[in-house]
């Protein structure tokens, strides 16, 4: 129910009530998404969606950060060696 | 889904700042599949088996986690005795028997058009479910977005349409959006039949019960994209309990675990962000400016836990006339839960739900008993999907392949 998919921006626009409004595309699918609630985000931006409204942009920064953290890991000795490699 | 005439020269502003896409085939979906990947899976499964001296019982609060868990049998390449219990945060399933039945009265209504997102439709009820009321006549219709409930209200001037707001902190924006968006464009015909939970006071609750045996949560990530992480810290700190805010995929959740796992080991309670790619502390402030607008917090009935202090959303008295329980205040029949059906236990994580003795017999997603079974989220149906051989045949624990490329 609180499933969130990423999807990229590709235009923007005023909804009939002032809502900001976009076109969305998820894989290949397109649809109309409520923008209101990223203001900052742009064409060419990925926003998470959820039933419809984008509840936050992603960081592209951030999305490194959960490979980053296996780095830190890795550099710390922490990995287990043998079990590491295993196919 | 077409493009449509609305997408002709609506002025683009140019890219700002951003990268250009990936080249998008072989990676498949841009921030999902690099999610998914088998070596990154395997490193985090070996640092936890590194960190993890002790067996750790860990709790993911959100649905959508306890699916992809199953899925990708997440909890079987676990070092032994650590545990992953599934948590409460499938709201199809915690809402209470009494409000499927107030939907089923309300569908009923000669004149309603009622507006529910899909997996609502085969709850049961005391006596039945939106989806056999459909098949006797009512006018019930799926729709994705509480947004889409509004146009059918626009294009029905004649009916009363009514949606379903189901779900935790996650949805509750949009569905304000919809309240605002009728409120602005003043229809008389719209209102919303609310069902609205919170996660901080369930984990209390979880957290409170004397057969609570949680260690450290994942909080659930789209949860907190929206609230931000500022009541996470007030329930670590007084429960001594690590939280760790996590997503969905299964590198993501082996993130989850591996950093709560680490605090537990170094005897921390912090709350942490393992999904910042969407997290943010504060969470999106003007998401939750909406949903502060039009619901304010309210007690809730949770099916399967009972009631829960603050634990829910209802709508300000500013918005009634959006609020369906007013519009609709006779509708509603006496509520009766099957008696062979453990949801509640299973909801607090104190069964699994093939310990139930209906499990994959009497109780199946064509003819579920309880709720945990109906949802694509709830924890039976996502064991009757990935594990009813499991549950019979070999042990499982095959290894890492089960996490797929």
């Amino acid at each position: 129910m609180c499933l969130g998919i990423p999807g990229e921006i590709l235009e923007t626009h005023e909804g009939g009530s002032g809502l900001r409004m976009g076109t969305v595309r998820f894989g290949g699918a397109e649809r109309e998404v409520c923008l209101e609630y990223v203001p900052e985000a742009v064409v060419g931006d990925y926003v998470i969606v959820h039933v419809g409204v984008a509840i936050s942009r992603v960081s592209e920064e951030e999305a490194r950060e959960v490979f980053e953290y296996l780095e830190q890991i890795r550099a710390a000795g922490e990995l287990d060696d043998a079990e590491g490699v295993a196919p | 889904m077409t493009p449509r005439a609305w997408r002709r020269d609506r002025g683009e502003r140019p890219c700002r700042g951003a990268s250009p896409p990936e080249p998008r085939g072989r990676r498949g979906v841009k921030y999902l599949e690099e999610y998914r990947d088998g070596a990154a899976a395997r490193e985090y499964l070996s640092a936890i088996r590194r960190l993890a001296t002790r067996p750790w019982t860990l709790m993911e609060v959100c649905g959508g986690q306890t699916h992809s868990i199953v899925r990708y049998g997440l909890d079987e390449l676990l070092p032994a005795g650590m545990t992953l219990i599934h948590g409460p945060g499938c709201p199809v399933c915690v809402t209470p028997i009494h409000i499927i039945d107030r939907a089923l009265a309300i569908a009923r209504t000669p004149g309603v058009i009622f507006a529910s997102f899909g997996d609502m439709l085969r709850v049961p009820g005391s006596t039945a479910d939106l989806l056999r009321a459909r098949a006797a006549g009512a006018d019930v219709r799926v729709v994705y977005s509480p947004l889409d409930a509004v146009a059918l209200a626009e294009a029905h001037p004649d009916a009363q349409v009514v949606f379903f707001a189901v779900g935790f902190e996650t949805t509750a924006p949009a569905n304000a959006t919809a309240v605002l968006l009728a409120a602005r464009r003043k229809l008389g015909n719209f209102s919303i039949l609310v069902a609205h939970v919170r996660v901080p006071p369930a984990l209390e609750a979880i957290l409170a019960s004397p057969f609570c045996k949680v260690q450290g949560f994942l909080a659930a990530g789209h949860v907190c994209t929206v609230m931000g992480t500022g009541e996470y810290r007030e329930v670590a700190a007084r429960h001594r309990v690590p939280i760790v805010v996590t997503g969905f995929e299964p590198v993501d959740i082996l993130q989850g675990i591996a950093m709560v796992v680490r605090q537990l080991e170094e005897g921390r309670h912090d709350v942490e962000i393992a999904y910042g790619r969407s997290v943010r502390p504060d969470g999106n402030v003007a998401a939750r400016r909406a949903a502060e607008e039009v619901f304010e917090v309210v007690d809730r009935t949770w099916r399967g836990l009972g009631e829960i202090p603050s634990s829910g959303f209802g709508v300000r008295a500013a918005y009634s006339a959006f609020d369906a329980e007013r519009r609709f205040p006779d509708a509603g029949e006496p509520a009766a839960e099957s008696p062979e059906c453990m949801a509640g236990l299973v909801l607090q994580g104190i069964r699994k739900p093939h310990e139930c003795g209906a499990f994959a017999t009497r109780c199946t997603p064509e003819h579920p008993l309880g709720a945990p079974m109906v949802s694509s989220e709830g924890a039976c149906a996502a064991y009757y999907l990935y594990r009813r051989r499991a549950a019979s045949a070999a042990p499982a624990g095959s290894g890492v392949s089960a996490v797929p490329r």
